[in-house]
């Protein structure tokens, strides 16, 4: 049916965004001792990342998930009130 | 966004530019010697008058406006007034200062509090607007079944928002005080006033488009001195894009500061006084007496000689501080013992991660990990900020919010870490290697009211890092003062501290109040009520518990501050599972979710109590205290917390009977699977 697939492809998009933000948050957190060797704007690279670099993402990760919410919601003619 | 401005937009736009021709106006007046006080009394008038006629105009008598704002609140402004909302006292006059003390370790507060949202944008936010009911309860219960786990909710609802709002009002007890001179009471009970013309006649209506007027003051409050001290010291006026060059040469003056010798010397003075109370407290109660001993034979001595008669006074008088008992004695011993070992401690260069050796920084990473995940589940769990997401005119609005939130959140915490690395630049260039005697005013002002403590411990005239001590509020509040700007600077960090606490405690209030109103007397007690009787039961709490909060708040109570950090721990332990199997997850079931929000939160409670306390005095309990797991610390007690929950929801559901036809049809409902029959 077709909203179900509406749903999968929700979930999809869900879970593949959670992964990346998992891999910032934590994974990238847990190294960034060895990340500050490396430099960006002048700044230690690990401390850039937890100060600026992280919350940007964030914020280009809802960016995208809205967007293609939208795609997703045209496509299925999803219209919430 | 449309080309034109919309008619909202307009106004705020007025209301902005108003705002700064104001602070411009106060400038001028300051300039041809308006004495501090007023410009004070100035701000906190202009401000709070302001709040109060937004409250009045959207003063209302209807019920969904009181709850939810009517649902007209457009995304942008919705993404302002959460962003004030999200934005407490603590963020606003505490973290850049703790971002100044612990450096790198401090930016677990600014990863935790932004990447929260985006699992309230991806899990939460659209869910909870597409079921479009008033309170986190409410959906619960719906999805759920029943009013056990409603009951559960506002429990934990309260639990973690009344901590919360006690400490906002606190916070503007001390900024009235700090600022305006006012008496640390009469300023909780003017803040109290603050808070009540903005909720009281116009519920959620009146708490957003204040909300929305306070972010405005508190960003612009935020970032101006800042902005300010990055043009004198760079040349560019955007802190947030230079400081990285700064924090370069904070790094070298850091390398040369650090091995010093005079520092190294005043370190080891610290270290000797720590063992030196290390001892008294392992030779209790003995090392009493013989103190008390040789303070009398002292002040005999002194009194045999002639010496002054102001010498002995003070020998008396550090003779009967002397503290009374054993136990006594070993608090207040270990409590020296903990400060004079703090600045004992090698200092840590500002930008390193880490920087234990194998296992200290094993524990540290662990603790910080710990801690960001603790943070952003407890933000996409306070009900308080899933509140506002059922304020959107439709589901695309709400998702559209929580972009505007954290971009507005973004603006702030972005700030914060360039705020703190500018301060320490200050510090190390101005204060620190200066003789005392010759050391900036600001310094005795705020030592006066104990926020600053200096003591030359090597007798060396010249003050070392290890001799300086901050308290972190001191780094937002001092700035303006540090960098040597004009008074009124100062009084718009105050007012900003002012708008930041101030559109907190509305937002939990409004949290409280519907939780008992709307979720405990009107679906619980009374249903069949009216919806005249049910606003006037919902103002009447509204008061109810401003007043009690104030209460609490004028006690000063030490403790509730470090309170409020465990809000996030128990609010994610009790909601954060529940909420997103509930969406997710077909087969979590009534008693699995009940379970879960109980073993989660209890497990998150007895976590922080066995670490924080030893005993119950009244209960005569004592000897509880334990190891913490994995070295984990009682702000972090979410982990355990939130783990249990899942797993106990996901246990307890595979055990019990599959949810019944109402829910799948509420979930399809939810995730829209299905077209309805008559769509």
């Amino acid at each position: 049916m077709a909203h179900d697939l509406y749903w999968r492809k929700t979930r999809r998009l869900t879970f593949g965004l959670l992964v990346i933000w998992v891999f910032i948050t934590f994974v990238l957190t847990w190294y960034a001792k060895e990340l500050n060797a490396f430099s960006l704007f002048g700044f230690p690279l690990g401390f850039y990342m937890a100060a600026q670099g992280s919350l940007v993402i964030y914020l280009a990760i809802i960016w995208y998930y809205n967007r293609r919410m939208r795609q997703l919601e045209a496509e299925f003619g999803i219209d919430d009130e | 966004m449309p080309g034109s401005l919309t008619r909202l937009q307009r106004y705020y736009l007025l209301y902005t530019g108003g705002f700064i021709l104001f602070v411009a106006a106060l400038a001028l007046l300051e300039d041809h010697g308006m004495p501090p006080r007023w410009i004070g009394y100035s701000f906190l008038i202009f401000t709070i008058s302001m709040y109060a006629v937004i409250g009045i105009m959207s003063r209302t008598s209807d019920v969904s406006e009181f709850y939810v704002a009517g649902r007209r609140v457009p995304a942008f402004f919705n993404g302002m007034a959460t962003g004030a909302d999200w934005m407490s006292a603590a963020s606003f006059i505490g973290l850049a200062g703790t971002l100044y003390l612990s450096g790198y370790q401090g930016l677990a507060f600014v990863l935790g509090w932004t990447g929260g949202f985006v699992l309230v944008a991806l899990l939460l936010a659209p869910y909870l607007r597409r079921f479009g009911e008033y309170t986190i309860p409410d959906f619960l219960s719906a999805r759920y079944g029943g009013n056990a786990i409603r009951l559960v909710a506002v429990g934990a609802a309260i639990l973690a928002s009344f901590v919360y709002v006690v400490a906002q009002i606190y916070g503007v007890g001390v900024i009235t005080s700090r600022f305006v001179s006012l008496q640390f009471e009469i300023g909780v009970f003017v803040g109290l006033a603050g808070i009540l013309v903005c909720s009281f006649l116009g519920g959620m209506r009146a708490v957003t488009w204040t909300q929305v007027a306070q972010y405005v003051i508190l960003i612009i409050a935020y970032i101006t001195p800042v902005a300010i001290l990055s043009w004198s010291v760079t040349g560019n006026p955007v802190p947030q894009v230079v400081y990285g060059q700064v924090l370069q040469r904070v790094q070298e003056m850091e390398d040369k500061l650090f091995d010093s010798p005079a520092e190294v010397d005043a370190r080891r003075l610290y270290r000797e006084r720590a063992d030196g109370y290390a001892q008294k407290i392992m030779q209790l109660p003995n090392s009493l007496s013989l103190e008390r001993e040789d303070l009398t034979a002292r002040i005999n001595e002194l009194k045999a000689s002639d010496a002054q008669m102001k010498d002995i006074v003070a020998l008396e008088r550090q003779r009967r501080e002397l503290p009374h008992d054993p136990d006594q004695a070993r608090l207040r011993w270990e409590a020296a013992m903990f400060a004079a070992a703090e600045r004992a401690a090698p200092p840590i260069h500002h930008a390193a991660a880490f920087p234990g050796d194998d296992e200290e920084g094993w524990a540290q990473r662990i603790n910080f990990l710990a801690l960001v995940f603790c943070l952003t589940v407890g933000t996409a769990a306070l009900p308080h900020v899933l509140m506002r997401y059922y304020t959107t005119p439709s589901v695309r609005e709400a998702r559209e919010s929580v972009f505007w939130s954290l971009l507005f959140i973004l603006l702030l915490y972005v700030t914060a870490p360039a705020y703190a690395v500018f301060v320490k630049y200050e510090v190390f260039t101005h204060l620190v290697d200066i003789p005392i005697a010759k050391l900036p005013g600001w310094v005795a002002a705020w030592s006066k009211i104990g926020l600053v403590s200096i003591e030359d411990i090597n007798r060396d005239g010249i003050l070392q890092l290890a001799e300086l001590s901050l308290n972190p509020d001191v780094i937002v509040l001092a700035t303006p003062e540090i960098a040597g700007m004009p008074y009124v600077v100062s009084g718009l960090v105050a007012a900003g501290g002012l708008a930041a606490a101030l559109s907190t405690a509305d937002g939990l209030l409004l949290t409280i109040t519907s939780a008992l109103s709307h979720d405990v007397y009107y679906r619980i007690f009374r249903p069949q009520s009216s919806t005249q009787f049910r606003l006037v039961i919902s103002k009447s709490m509204l008061l109810v518990v401003a007043v009690l909060a104030a209460t609490v708040a004028a006690q000063k109570p030490g403790t509730i501050l470090s309170m409020v950090a465990w809000a996030f721990s128990i609010a994610g332990s009790a909601f954060f599972p529940a909420l997103v199997l509930g969406i997710f997850w077909r087969r979590a079931t009534r008693p699995g979710a009940l379970a879960g929000m109980v073993v989660g939160l209890a497990v998150a409670i007895y976590y922080i109590f066995r670490i924080e306390f030893d005993g119950i005095a009244w209960l005569g309990v004592s000897g509880l205290r334990m190891e913490p797991w994995f070295q984990v610390q009682s702000t972090s007690a979410g982990v355990f917390g939130v783990a249990t929950g899942f797993v106990t929801i996901i246990l307890v559901s595979l055990f019990t009977k599959a949810p019944e036809k109402e829910v799948e049809a509420f979930l399809d409902a939810l995730r829209r699977t299905r077209r309805r029959e008559d769509a």
